[in-house]
């Protein structure tokens, strides 16, 4: 009897652990989508819960009831249980309906894959803003070739127009990841990726690489401002007359390891390198990546950190136009 | 029936239980090696055309020298054979000739294959040159690491025949030895396929 | 070559300099103990250069629970940093090799020597043989996973952990952004641990196939030797694909090669291609032998034989194949277009069905059976209901397009500890307290054992089902720290509180080893727990080296049940049946050759390449010796036999002289 309570105790704690965070549930950002793209995606989330509850649902009572009925006690101390090899039917009927679960959670998962590759339904006609994406050790750099600007760690862009990001990497791979607009793709050197997302609400939005890449991989964050078309021109207009340009020279120190704040400037980095393209030029510092130019450990981190909060500490300003 | 055992009684390698297993466990192990090997020629399959600032495979190879040394293991392999044939006659003195022979002709393989290395070296292909120069000297490499243990193992073997004979142990050591060489010749086979006249055409 | 002499060993942090001293002290006290009480000659003869099998297993388990407390301490470490947002217990660095080390010494130094150590102990025994096929190459095994653990482990202390995750991708985990020496000791300790394995793999396959009893058919092994077996089949064909990829690696950072860099051609998405096709049969490799324990413990705990014997055989089988078809899973998010994750998505998927059909067959075995509540049965019992969470939530990561939300994120790190904890923990536990009555001849504490249970399974469950939710919410993996504003605070609380408590229910282990080692009464009884049904329980406890008198002849399945029922002529044997045994002899070369491997490693580690050829080359000469060596064994004589038959055969015959 006292196992019986105990079993209930835990799967008690597993449920007050559930109810908790219910309380949280507009957090739970996967579940709260602003664009076509991660809708599509919680449409189909939403699809496999029902049929994995399903299946933890029949396993469970199962359980409950053998454990239950068949646990030994003392009245059924002699009882000989029958040595039963098995059952082709039920054996059968197990296999079945797994495979016709399975079938009915891969067809929506093929059509969704292919869904999320092309431009979502009803903005087929819109021209897509297109905006590249470079990942850098810990930053995040994005290109607007036809608006000729460049950000660092934060975009804007207009609602209701498809987005086309062209995704790449200046050194590690990464994955770019806006979860209330699109699901992720990686970002890696000398390749380019294309993921389309499209912003059906005001806002902003949270974005983060979440592919491992190192000392500053925790804090490689940026923002998605998603404001009206009137809103992203007069922005646009802003920056192109008054943000500073980049040089390569300043652009080679971006690429530097360090983490930095909000930038944004009058050109883009395409115009020397585009670091999707098979034979860029790379921009490697290996040295910068020496732990204290020696062995790993303490002494070399508070060298590091220091450089960090400098970068962090300064320019912090939300989109505007801090130059270098 | 009768006469047919008398006739082709049980090789002298599987004789002894622990031959027996022994023979199985190597075969087990050649396994993997064609897995280690698949994995390497899927690496080369992938690098090979990444030659960045590095020359490609059709600048670098010497055909004439790479037939040489594919004659050379070929034989080699031929010779292993006998190897076994004078075993199972009960030879010592033609196991152990024809095992020399056998060595001789995978050393003169070995000797071209360093030269080989050393030309690539010359010629600006390195191991750190470019991915296709890595994987192209990493799966040598192997391979010749490989004839290079076969060799070091055949002596030992030589040794052993002459210290022993034939039992039923030193001939499933002879045998497992032979497996191994023949092994090797079969990945050069495919290394001559692939890399070679796969990087000329 | 620019190594600073002056920092090799790892200085600066109050928490690795404790170690330090630990680790110092502790070696003092193992010296000084062993010379003390005079056991250097009984440790050498009877366990480091042993080739019993039953020994070498034993070894491992004491080599995994090591480690087990070595990895569990890193991850309490990442728990406690994680506990409160912006906590500095941990910097970005440490945190970064902290779970690195967690995850390469949980899967690669505790999961793979625990199974390991319990095939080896089991599996002869229980297909009645006297040893396995290369009971030298055995030992040799070990310390090669010994001397790769070692290597490993001494990472933090010298030269600094490798840092890039477990699954150390490129181009992150080359030169170019890790030019430290630390991610060397991966491509190294690793390498040489995996020569070990495979090794292991080709002996249990050559064991398996050629060694056992009369009448045992293939179909009618035993569960635990039939995954056995095909997780020796899926080692010998996934090892060899890690070992090149190792290999590059190794070249890449030590030579100088360009297989998986940015610059000069490399591809870093080849690493994650051929580490994946490794680890993810490696995923099966230590899930399939757990299966195997949990079906040997349903059968004996519900007095039944299993269920659905055929089609628990066939779904190992069809796991093992798809297991190397669903390597891209681990990166939907690449890039690579709908159709291939299409595919992938389906074989993934596909997993489900038979894993669902062993799942109802374990149910089925209860159904109408006798159910105890022991040790053994209740982890067994455990696992079926947090197991089953851990697999549909794999469905739904296998599911390519909702993958994209999930990937890289707690949601992910949820899963695989859903997955490998009550698949592969839970099944160590279990088998410890089933198997360890048959080798030391008594049986661990039930009482604390459930201490063990509960705080155990609470604090599991605690710790990693807050994961799925945190994943949800944003939350990636291997962030060393979160902002406060996040939201993540309460249930990363909660999961450093599971930790804990999980933690307490591993002390509750120990406690109950050291417990029932002293005071827990001794049984010589062959089969203590009553209703085993396997051959390993048809010998004395603790079993002898020869393990079995004479060899005996297997009818059924159920070997020993099938003994049991219809009587059989090795219980009634006579005296005058036996003969004498032949064993092999034990050896030091294994010891030697692992040293030699150790060296050989750490000199290349630390890119001392002349040193390392030198070792190398006293590497090669051990096989060279072993070569010449034409050890014949020995015979064990008739009288010591009988001496220790007595000691459990109750016929009348054994007890006269």
């Amino acid at each position: 009897m006292k196992k019986r309570k105990s079993l209930l105790l835990s799967a008690l704690s597993v449920f007050l652990v559930t109810l908790l965070s219910g309380c949280e549930l507009a957090e739970v950002i996967v579940f709260n989508p602003k664009g076509p793209q991660a809708q599509k995606i919680l449409d189909l989330i939403n699809w496999s819960l029902f049929w994995i509850g399903l299946i933890v649902a029949v396993v469970y009572i199962l359980f409950v009831i053998f454990v239950w009925k068949y646990r030994a006690r003392p009245e059924n101390e002699n009882y000989e249980p029958p040595q039963e090899k098995g059952n082709k039917v039920v054996e059968t009927i197990w296999t079945a309906i797994p495979v016709i679960i399975v079938i009915l959670l891969m067809i929506p998962t093929v059509t969704t894959l292919y869904d999320l590759e092309e431009v979502p339904e009803g903005y087929e006609d819109e021209e897509p803003l297109v905006i590249h994406v470079t990942s850098a050790d810990w930053k995040w750099i994005f290109s607007y070739p036809e608006e000729n600007i460049e950000t660092v760690n934060y975009i804007n862009i207009p609602v209701d127009r498809p987005i086309l990001f062209k995704l790449t990497s200046a050194g590690t791979m990464q994955s770019f990841w806006i979860p209330q607009l699109a699901g992720q793709k990686y970002t890696m050197a000398r390749m380019e990726v294309e993921l389309t997302a499209v912003a059906e609400e005001e806002g902003t939005y949270w974005g983060r690489n979440t592919s491992f890449n190192g000392q500053g991989f925790t804090e490689q964050e940026f923002e998605v401002n998603a404001m009206s078309q009137e809103e992203f021109d007069a922005w646009v207009k802003d920056a192109q007359q008054n943000a500073p340009k980049l040089t390569e020279e300043m652009y080679a120190k971006i690429l530097e390891p360090s983490h930095m704040g909000k930038e944004t400037y009058s050109n883009t980095h395409l115009e020397w390198v585009d670091h999707g393209d098979h034979h860029a030029k790379t921009y490697l510092n290996p040295e910068m990546y020496r732990l204290d130019y020696g062995y790993p450990g303490k002494t070399f981190y508070e060298e590091h950190d220091r450089v960090i909060k400098q970068h962090s500490a300064g320019s912090n300003d939300g989109g505007g136009h801090s130059g270098h | 029936m009768e006469s047919k055992l008398v006739k082709y009684p049980v090789p002298t390698e599987y004789q002894s239980e622990q031959g027996k297993l022994n023979i199985l466990g190597f075969w087990i192990f050649i396994a993997a090696e064609i897995a280690l090997f698949a994995t390497l020629f899927a690496v080369y399959g992938v690098l090979h055309p990444r030659t960045a600032n590095g020359p490609s495979g059709a600048e670098i190879f010497v055909i004439k020298d790479v037939v040489i040394q594919t004659l050379l293991l070929l034989t080699s392999s031929f010779t292993a054979g006998l190897v076994i044939h004078q075993m199972r006659q009960g030879s010592v003195k033609g196991l152990v000739t024809w095992f020399v022979i056998t060595l001789l002709l995978g050393g003169g393989f070995l000797f071209m294959e360093i030269r080989e290395f050393i030309h690539y070296v010359e010629v600006g292909a390195a191991l750190q040159v470019s991915a296709f120069t890595s994987s192209l000297l990493t799966t040598l490499g192997t391979h010749g690491a490989h004839v290079t243990l076969g060799l070091i193992w055949g002596i030992c073997l030589i040794i052993q025949m002459l210290q022993r004979g034939i039992t039923p142990k030193t001939a499933s050591k002879v045998h497992i030895w032979g497996i191994y060489w023949h092994f090797l010749d079969v990945v050069w086979i495919f290394i001559f396929t692939f890399i070679y006249v796969g990087g000329l055409i | 070559m620019d190594i600073k002499w002056d920092k090799i060993l790892v200085t600066g942090d109050p928490l690795i300099l404790a170690s330090q001293i630990a680790i110092v002290l502790t070696m003092i006290g193992i010296v000084v103990g062993l010379t003390y009480f005079k056991k250097w000659g009984y440790l050498w003869r009877e366990w480091l250069t042993s080739v019993d099998h039953k020994r070498i297993g034993i070894m491992y388990m004491i080599m995994g629970v090591l480690m087990f407390f070595r990895g569990g301490v890193d991850g309490l470490m990442m728990k406690a940093q994680t506990a409160v947002p912006e906590n500095t217990f941990l910097d970005a660095q440490h945190y970064n090799e902290v779970f690195t080390t967690h995850g390469v010494i949980m899967i690669l130094f505790m999961a793979m020597p625990m199974l390991i150590g319990i095939m080896n102990i089991v599996v002869p025994l229980q297909i009645g043989a006297r040893d396995v096929a290369f009971p030298q190459m055995n030992l040799l095994s070990f310390w090669l996973t010994f001397a790769g653990a070692l290597l490993f482990n001494i990472s933090f202390v010298v030269g600094g952990s490798p840092d890039a995750g477990w699954t150390s991708y490129f181009p992150l985990a080359g030169k170019e952004f890790t030019p430290g020496i630390g991610n060397n000791y991966y491509m190294v300790a690793i390498q040489i641990a995996g020569f070990g394995t495979l090794m292991t793999g080709i002996n249990f396959i050559v064991t398996i196939l050629k060694l056992r009893a009369p009448g045992m058919t293939l179909m009618k092994m035993p569960m635990f030797t039939w995954t056995t077996l095909i997780t020796s089949l899926i080692i010998v064909i996934a090892f060899p694909i890690f070992t090149i990829a190792l290999l590059l690696g190794a070249l890449d950072r030590i030579y100088g090669a360009h297989f998986f860099t940015v610059s000069a051609g490399g591809l870093d998405m080849l690493w994650a291609n051929l580490f994946w096709l490794w680890a993810h049969p490696e995923v099966y490799i230590v899930i399939l032998p757990a299966f195997g324990i949990y079906s040997e413990i349903v059968a004996t705990f519900t007095k039944k034989r299993l269920y659905g014997y055929t089609s628990m055989v066939l779904a190992i089988v069809i796991i093992s194949v798809l297991s190397m078809l669903v390597w891209v899973h681990h990166f939907y998010t690449m890039g690579v277009g709908p159709a291939v994750n299409s595919v992938f998505s389906i074989t993934t998927a596909a997993i489900a069905i038979p894993t669902g059909v062993k799942i109802f067959n374990w149910l089925f075995t209860m159904r109408k059976g006798r159910i105890e509540f022991t040790q053994p049965m209740m982890w067994t019992l455990a696992f079926i209901p947090t197991f089953t969470i851990g697999g549909v939530t794999g469905v739904m990561l296998g599911m390519a397009a909702t993958d994209f939300q999930y990937h890289n994120t707690l949601f992910l790190v949820g899963h695989f500890h859903y997955a490998l904890i009550p698949g592969v923990v839970y099944a160590v536990f279990a088998a410890i307290y089933y198997w360890w009555p048959k080798v030391f001849g008594f049986k661990l504490s039930e009482r604390i054992g459930k201490w063990h249970f509960w705080l155990f399974n609470i604090g599991f469950n605690l710790t990693f089902f807050p994961f799925y939710l945190l994943g949800l919410m944003g939350a990636a993996r291997r962030m060393y720290t979160y902002s406060a504003e996040s939201g993540f605070f309460p249930l990363y609380f909660i999961s450093a509180v599971g930790a804990f408590i999980m933690a307490a229910g591993f002390v509750a282990f120990a406690y109950n080893i050291y417990w029932s080692t002293r005071y827990a009464k001794r049984t010589t009884a062959n089969d203590p727990w009553g209703n085993t049904r396997t051959l390993e329980w048809a010998t004395a406890t603790p079993v002898p080296h020869y393990n079995f008198a004479v060899i005996p002849e297997v009818r059924d399945v159920d070997a020993y049940w099938d003994m049991k029922k219809n009587g059989d002529k090795y219980l009634t044997l006579e005296p005058k049946d036996i003969k004498p045994i032949h064993l092999p002899n034990n050896s030091g070369q294994p010891f030697y050759m692992g040293m030699m491997a150790f060296l050989a490693g750490l000199f290349l580690v630390f890119e001392l390449k002349v040193l390392f050829y030198i070792f190398a080359a006293l590497f090669f000469a051990g096989m060279i010796y072993r070569s010449f060596d034409y050890d014949e064994g020995y015979y064990v004589p008739v009288e010591e036999i009988i001496e220790k038959e007595r000691t459990w055969r109750d016929d009348s015959k054994w007890k006269a002289n």
